[in-house]
């Protein structure tokens, strides 16, 4: 089977983001930009599924030259191929899935897994505009039963189950109250939520190899897709700061404060 | 004149959502602001009961959307349905809250509408048509003020921010709304749902919040007093929901639930940026750490340095003896 997966650059999530004074975007002396993790849980689980069932995974980022380096980190390892879309302007979840739709269009894949949502901007879209636009099935926040610590994670288990036909897969997915479980009819859209596998290290070998697998360089032009943006962020502040608490001696004179000062319990 | 719609969400059980009522609330602000009337989308297998719940909630209209395929949600069956209603009403806007169906739904519904979106809004300023969306990114680290440029504006509103809206006032008139046929034809079908069963209230909508992380080494039974203590929620850190200690519904976080409760008490949680981002909204937050560095007590209005072990039957043998 062939399967897609993103690789979005975004700011490491351990980094301290800090609004630049005039609020036109954030301070970028300093960051570390690494693949979104949510789609390196997607690049995992493209590769878990290509290993069971054979197939190639085919790795998508869109932004300028620097995201060739997350490419060759879901090449490192193990993805098959990489597309950049190479484009410098600002994106929004619409103008991505539109390029992803003339990507996938490109590569017809059986199965498409994406991040649910990046760490920079934090919409939770993307994935759900392509499915619409597609005309496919969604699965989104992709989960399983099983934990992080189980025997099947260690074995590297996909989560997203087959059907013996290769025509649907079924996906459990995290949702408020507990988990639901969806067929999907392929081909479909997957996002991914937290604790559906462990992503694997980038082994050495897997490093050097990644330096001869093919990247490909695509245009929105090339693609025929206008990228604009259709949401304009007009300023970014920061959020405003909580008061400086106090530390209490001991639990008795948390209790009081709790009762007669915070008046909370 | 515009339209403000909001789509109501029901339990797996058929109930009325709490989050629904923020929502109302957020439609409310906004209608106000955009000069707009509010309407409500209530899709169900048979929605009368629901409708009848939400008239008296300050809404203009009230659309029953009535169909078989919405017994269970999917978004395949529920997004022609919303979109078809909105473009046959002439909604300006589209909104829910941003819980996981209205995360799942709403982009969606927005990609039918050729409509772009503002997620996990925080409040609306502006007039008429033109409205500043506040909304969240980088978990919580940067407050963005943004504009959406499509005719059509779909949003998703962070419940802790808005008061849940109180009844009273005309009620609204209900009118059937006929939903297109593919809502009968979603190529995505839903197999089952395992509820995490608890007798506790819904973290999200709890007014106490009692969280325990790594510190606890997976031993959940003095948070889980406490909160029974206290008629409290449990939540977790991500860590502690990653080693399968305690069921994910249970992550308190900005990829998890986003609280705000009047008293948040975090044990043994060291206050990741991403968990920070789920709770810094509670009224009071209490910190308990044995580590006076962890970055919990950053944003705790009252910390204590101490093993939780020892600080959490104390607090609760106070409590229950005060009461």
């Amino acid at each position: 089977m062939k399967i897609l997966v993103t690789a979005k650059r975004v700011e490491d999530p351990e980094s301290k983001i800090k609004v630049k004074a005039d609020g036109s975007g954030i301070v970028q002396d300093g960051l570390k930009y690494k693949i979104n993790p949510f789609d390196e849980i997607a690049v995992e689980e493209g590769l878990r599924l290509a290993a069971k069932h054979g197939g190639e995974v085919v790795v998508v980022s869109i932004g300028p030259k620097e995201v060739q380096e997350q490419l060759r980190h879901a090449l490192a390892m193990g993805a098959t191929k990489a597309v950049w879309v190479n484009h410098a302007g600002a994106l929004d979840p619409m103008s991505a899935a539109g390029l992803l739709k003339a990507v996938i269009e490109r590569e017809k894949p059986d199965l498409a897994i994406l991040g649910k949502q990046s760490i920079d901007d934090d919409q939770n879209q993307t994935g759900q505009y392509l499915a619409e636009w597609l005309g496919w099935s969604q699965a989104t926040f992709a989960s399983k039963v099983d934990s992080l610590e189980s025997e099947a994670e260690k074995a590297k288990t996909p989560a997203i189950q087959l059907a013996a036909d290769g025509k649907a897969a079924q996906v459990v997915r995290e949702v408020d109250n507990g988990l639901a479980t969806l067929t999907v009819k392929l081909p479909a859209i997957v996002t991914t939520d937290l604790r559906l596998n462990l992503p694997r290290y980038a082994s050495l070998p897997g490093i050097m190899k990644a330096k001869n697998k093919p990247i490909e360089e695509l245009t929105p032009a090339a693609l025929g897709v206008d990228a604009a943006p259709q949401v304009e962020v007009l300023k970014l502040s920061a959020p405003p700061p909580r008061k400086a608490g106090v530390k209490v001696a001991d639990v008795q004179e948390l209790f009081t404060r709790l009762k007669n000062e915070a008046k909370v319990i | 004149m515009s339209t403000v719609l909001i789509v109501a969400e029901a339990q797996p059980d058929g109930h009325l959502r709490k989050a629904t009522l923020h929502a109302i609330a957020a439609g409310k602000d906004l209608a106000q602001k955009a000069g707009a009337q509010l309407h409500l989308a209530v899709l169900a297998q048979d929605p009368a009961a629901l409708a009848e719940q939400l008239k008296p909630y300050g809404a203009a209209v009230i659309h029953t959307v009535a169909s078989p395929a919405f017994a269970h949600y999917v978004a395949e069956s529920f997004a022609p349905a919303v979109s078809a209603l909105a473009s046959s009403i002439g909604a300006g806007f589209v909104g829910a809250a941003a819980t996981a169906q209205g995360r799942d739904l709403l982009p969606r519904v927005a990609a039918r509408l050729k409509a772009a979106m503002a997620s996990d809004v925080l409040r609306f300023s502006g007039s008429g048509s033109d409205i500043t969306f506040t909304r969240p990114m980088w978990a919580g680290s940067v407050i963005a003020d943004v504009k959406l440029k499509t005719p059509v504006k779909v949003f998703s509103i962070r419940a802790t921010e808005f008061s849940a809206a109180e009844p009273g006032g005309a009620a609204a008139e209900v009118k059937a709304f006929v939903p297109p046929p593919e809502v009968t034809s979603s190529p995505t079908q839903f197999v089952s749902f395992n509820e995490v069963k608890s007798a506790r209230p819904e973290l999200t909508e709890a007014s106490i919040v009692v969280s325990g992380g790594r510190g606890t080494k997976g031993d959940f039974k003095e948070i889980e007093a406490l909160a029974d203590e206290l008629g409290a929620a449990v939540g977790a850190s991500r860590a502690v929901c990653d080693a399968g200690w305690v069921p994910n519904d249970y992550q308190v976080g900005q990829t998890g639930k986003v609280v705000a409760p009047k008293l948040y008490i975090a044990a043994g949680i060291s206050g990741a940026i991403q968990h920070l981002a789920g709770m810094k909204g509670s009224k009071t937050i209490v910190a308990i750490n044995k580590d006076p560095e962890a970055p919990i007590f950053q944003v705790a209005d009252y910390g204590i340095v101490a093993d939780l072990f020892k600080v959490l039957p104390e607090l609760r043998a106070a409590i229950h003896a005060a009461k």
